[in-house]
């Protein structure tokens, strides 16, 4: 009992830290960094979303950037005002009952997540019962459905045009206060009986329905809750941007969160966390590489596409020789800030496994 | 419609239907032998049409000697994704070899994007094959006929390899029981990189075929047909060459025949391919052609 | 060296039929796996299936435990017909049971992979258990100690934190069992419990198969190659051939058996 209180207290003390950081965010970064930092929030909850699906539960799962575009077009219709609809829906006037909705953004951020847990809910079941290939490219291909879908409804989403002029509601307590609370709901349900079961079926489905787990429930819970948060994470996505559009949520999004949670750790919380973070920075870092460097007495002319190329590069590397990920299947642990001698030993000691 | 424009329309539907063909057979085989999705497939097709334009536009050879460069060189080049990228992922869970074939698929993407440059470029159409023939009213490319035809050929030589060589009979070997082949003698890593090569090659010949129809190069071009062919391989069968096939001219006449007959949905021409790929996995999971198979538990 | 074949215990002399296969008959394409088999199993028994290997043994597991459907037949699990129904839907009305090739959530702890076999008893659905409602708290504490409880009757109480795959073969073995025992089963279906164990490991064993089945009140089939481990623990044994029933009795009738000893048996282990 006394270790658990004292991790309780650590990880209380943490979190006030964090709450505290956050409120003088604004006052130390500018805009810029700002947005980086929303940004890297928002990953957090999207590549937490996947890691649910692909990582705890071993569903090869490749629309979330679909479910992300359901969320998104949800929370944007539901909270821009009657006017600024009319203005974006100039081609074809939007849906007569919608027209004149406008909700404040906590209640359109959950409509968010649930429109995209319903999308969840009809994809997977059908396609849950396939094995693992054949979900990839369900999965995959639902996700260009939906875009397609989104690109060909001008009434609901305006098509191609996509929208401009999304209320920016998200700040930083919006998108790091969802990736804390992401965080939280993920550690607890991974601890839990349920969190048990996805594991279960990730590591041995026959055994698992063996046990009475039954596949195609826990699936189904698992793509679920996976998809509410790409929906909500979409949703904060696009209250950040500003504008959305379908050509915003095709494969190369999916590809991204992806290579977030491999770089992190498949099956890892924290992996993820620092990778959604590392990767993010990075995404900004490298842009450099696509434009042109100038370094006062040279410049260098840079190639578009390169950044991509780096990181494509870098999902290889990943994953031909460190294919676990950053943190592979293991958590964060106090242990490591409170005996940090006897973390370091034994880290040496399994270094080969 | 009148009977011309229906028959434009097949004529359209079965050259296209025979460039998803081309690729599809890539995709089959690949899948038959190792059970990977060989997602970066397309994007070595892209490669093929685009080793075929330089060759064309930078080194001004003509045009048959630049079609069986690209074949060669995009068979080499398909053989070496494989030792890269797959082979040393073979023992390693199944998840593992998938992201590496989509992170090797984004990698040639954007290193096409990086070499070629973004912006589209024209196809070198020589004369040959920009000949139109009337057929009572209707009018027909000469390309239009030259790619089923070239396709029947190679298909042809293909089928040969496969049923009456000792290469095509370790291939089947392989893909019915990879152990076990491998504990009779068959060199299984020489089997794997001759299917690479062959697939390779097939998908540059329905590359540079594909170019001389849609003389619009893209670094991503292989992307939709890529996923399409994928699928199409599905619905025939995976793993069945005579599968891929069907599932490949099913797919390219129902997309052209859905645009023409129901112009309204134009916009989901691409779409059409995925719910193809939702209905066959609801209704019959093994494909057209295909067997049903039970895991031993 | 045979072991004492104990009574089995049964309410006075009309003993309850547990599980009950009917003509049961599964075929792959052209392949007859399994012919006809007639299984009937009073509560309390211990029973063996044995058989040369390729017989058809494992394949009738996989239909009594829903993996396969048979392609003729039925299965009666008490009153209930249990004929083609899932796995787990199986599992939940009280029969569970153990792979030949072993499958343990690898990744797993030892206590984990036992607590998986707990949750569909536990009755608690998916908010409660995210936001640890009580009732919840309470549900998993019990279930935390049946589990450490069922690792101790095994022996493997000690490793109970350790990933799975860092037991040895036979811990794994015993590890399986105590996950299937998580599930509160009726009936035990052991598929090669004793493979790969020396003679000492084969006798204990036995005795653990005995104690399993008077502490748990589980009635067992199950699989084997290990003659004295079949002899010495079953009250009745199935043979079966290229999926046909060829023989079943007592022990002391199957040994002498001339149509088994034919098949197989005279194979020491």
């Amino acid at each position: 009992m006394k270790k658990n209180t004292k991790k309780n207290i650590l990880t209380l003390t943490a979190l006030l830290l964090f709450i505290g950081f956050l409120t003088i965010a604004d006052k130390i970064f500018d805009a810029y960094e700002m947005r980086i930092i929303n940004l890297a929030g928002i990953y957090v909850t999207l590549g937490l979303g996947l890691n649910l699906i692909n990582g705890f539960t071993g569903l090869f799962s490749l629309g979330h950037a679909g479910f992300m575009a359901v969320g998104a077009y949800t929370s944007a219709i539901l909270t821009m005002s009657p006017e600024l609809k009319q203005m974006n829906f100039f081609l074809k006037p939007i849906l007569p009952i919608f027209a004149d909705v406008q909700w404040p953004f906590f209640p359109a951020l959950i409509m968010a997540g649930l429109m995209a847990a319903i999308a969840g809910a009809l994809i997977g079941a059908p396609v849950l019962r396939l094995n693992d290939d054949y979900l990839a490219i369900a999965t995959l291909g639902f996700g260009e459905i939906i875009r397609i879908i989104f690109t060909n409804t001008q009434t609901l989403t305006n098509g191609a045009l996509g929208l401009k002029g999304l209320p920016d509601f998200t700040n930083i307590y919006w998108s790091w206060g969802t990736a804390v609370v992401m965080v939280v709901v993920m550690v607890l349900l991974v601890k839990s009986s349920y969190g048990r079961a996805f594991k279960a079926i990730r590591e041995n489905e026959i055994a698992a329905e063996a046990m009475g787990v039954g596949l195609f429930k826990h699936k189904m819970m698992a793509f679920v809750l996976g998809s509410f948060m790409a929906g909500v994470g979409g949703a904060l996505l696009g209250h950040l941007m500003g504008t959305i559009d379908p050509l915003m949520f095709r494969f190369l999004m999916t590809f991204n969160i992806v290579l977030i949670v491999v770089l992190g750790g498949i099956g890892s919380i924290t992996g993820t966390v620092i990778s959604a973070v590392v990767v993010t920075v990075m995404l900004e870092a490298l842009r450099f590489l696509d434009g042109s460097m100038d370094f006062g007495f040279i410049q260098i002319e840079g190639i578009p596409g390169m950044r991509m190329v780096v990181f494509s590069a870098l999902l290889m590397v990943v994953i031909l020789f460190y294919q676990r990920g950053l943190m592979g299947t293991n958590e964060f642990r106090w242990e490591w800030v409170t005996n940090p001698k006897e973390t370091i030993t034994n880290a040496w000691k399994n270094r080969k496994a | 419609m009148s009977i011309q424009t229906f028959m434009q329309h097949m004529v359209n539907g079965i050259s296209l239907g025979s460039l998803y063909a081309l690729l599809a057979i890539g995709y089959t085989m690949v899948y038959g032998i190792l059970r990977l999705i060989n997602f970066a497939h397309g994007d070595i097709f892209m490669i093929g049409t685009y080793i075929a334009f330089y060759a064309m536009t930078a080194f001004f050879l003509p045009w048959w000697a630049a079609f069986m460069l690209a074949l060669v060189l995009t068979a080499i080049f398909g053989i070496l994704v494989e030792r890269l990228a797959y082979r040393p992922l073979r023992n390693s869970p199944r998840i593992s070899i998938m992201i590496s074939a989509i992170g090797a698929s984004f990698l040639i993407e954007n290193l096409g994007i990086v070499l070629f440059g973004g912006r589209p470029k024209a196809f070198p159409i020589a004369p040959i094959f920009a000949k139109i023939f009337s057929f009572g009213g209707v009018s027909i490319v000469s390309i239009q006929l030259i790619i089923p035809i070239v396709t029947l050929v190679f298909l042809a030589m293909l089928v040969y390899i496969v049923n009456h060589t000792k290469t095509g009979m370790a291939m089947r070997a392989v893909s019915k029981d990879y152990e076990a082949a491998r504990l009779m003698g068959i060199d299984v890593d020489m089997i794997i990189t001759f299917t690479f090569g062959v697939g390779s090659l097939l998908a540059a010949l329905g590359g540079v075929l594909w170019g001389l129809k849609y003389p619009q190069l893209i670094p991503l071009m292989g992307m939709m047909p890529g996923l399409k062919c994928f699928i199409a391989a599905v619905v025939g069968g995976i793993g069945s060459i005579k599968g891929a096939v069907v599932g490949g001219f099913i797919l390219g006449l129902g997309e052209i025949l859905i645009v023409a007959l129901l112009p309204s949905l134009t916009g989901f021409r691409d779409a059409f391919a995925f719910v193809l790929l939702i209905v066959i996995l609801l209704v019959k999971p093994s494909g057209l052609m295909g067997k049903t198979t039970t895991e031993k538990v | 060296m045979l072991g004492k074949i104990e009574k089995p215990r049964g309410k006075g002399s009309e003993k309850v039929t547990v599980l009950k296969t009917d003509n049961i008959t599964m075929r792959f394409g052209g392949l007859t796996a399994v012919s006809e088999f007639n299984l009937d199993m009073k509560e309390g028994e211990i029973v063996g299936l044995i058989g040369p290997n390729g017989a058809g043994k494992t394949t009738c597991f996989n239909m009594i435990t829903g993996v396969y459907t048979p392609t003729e037949g039925n299965i009666q699990c008490m009153d209930t017909d249990i004929t083609g129904k899932k796995p787990h839907e199986i599992t939940k009305l009280g029969i569970a049971r153990t792979f030949q090739n072993i499958r343990l959530f690898k990744d797993l702890s030892v206590l984990d992979n036992v607590m998986v076999a707990g949750h569909m008893r536990l009755k608690s659905n998916l908010f409660s258990s995210i936001v640890r409602t009580p009732d919840y708290v309470k549900k998993e504490k019990a279930m935390y100690e049946k589990s450490m409880s069922l690792l101790k009757e095994v022996g493997l109480e000690k490793e109970a934190d350790e990933v799975a795959t860092s037991l040895p073969y036979g811990k794994q073995r015993r590890l399986e069992i105590a996950r299937a025992l998580a599930t509160e089963p009726k009936i035990l279906l052991l598929d090669e419990p004793a493979a790969g164990m020396n003679p000492q490991e084969s006798l204990e064993l036995m005795e653990f198969i005995h104690d399993v089945r008077d502490k748990f009140k589980v009635s067992i089939l199950m699989i084997e190659h290990h003659m004295q481990v079949i002899m010495g623990v079953c009250e009745k044994i199935y043979v079966l051939d290229y999926g046909v029933t060829i023989a079943q009795g007592n022990p002391r009738e199957i040994q002498n058996n001339q149509k088994v000893i034919e098949a197989y048996l005279g194979v020491d282990e």
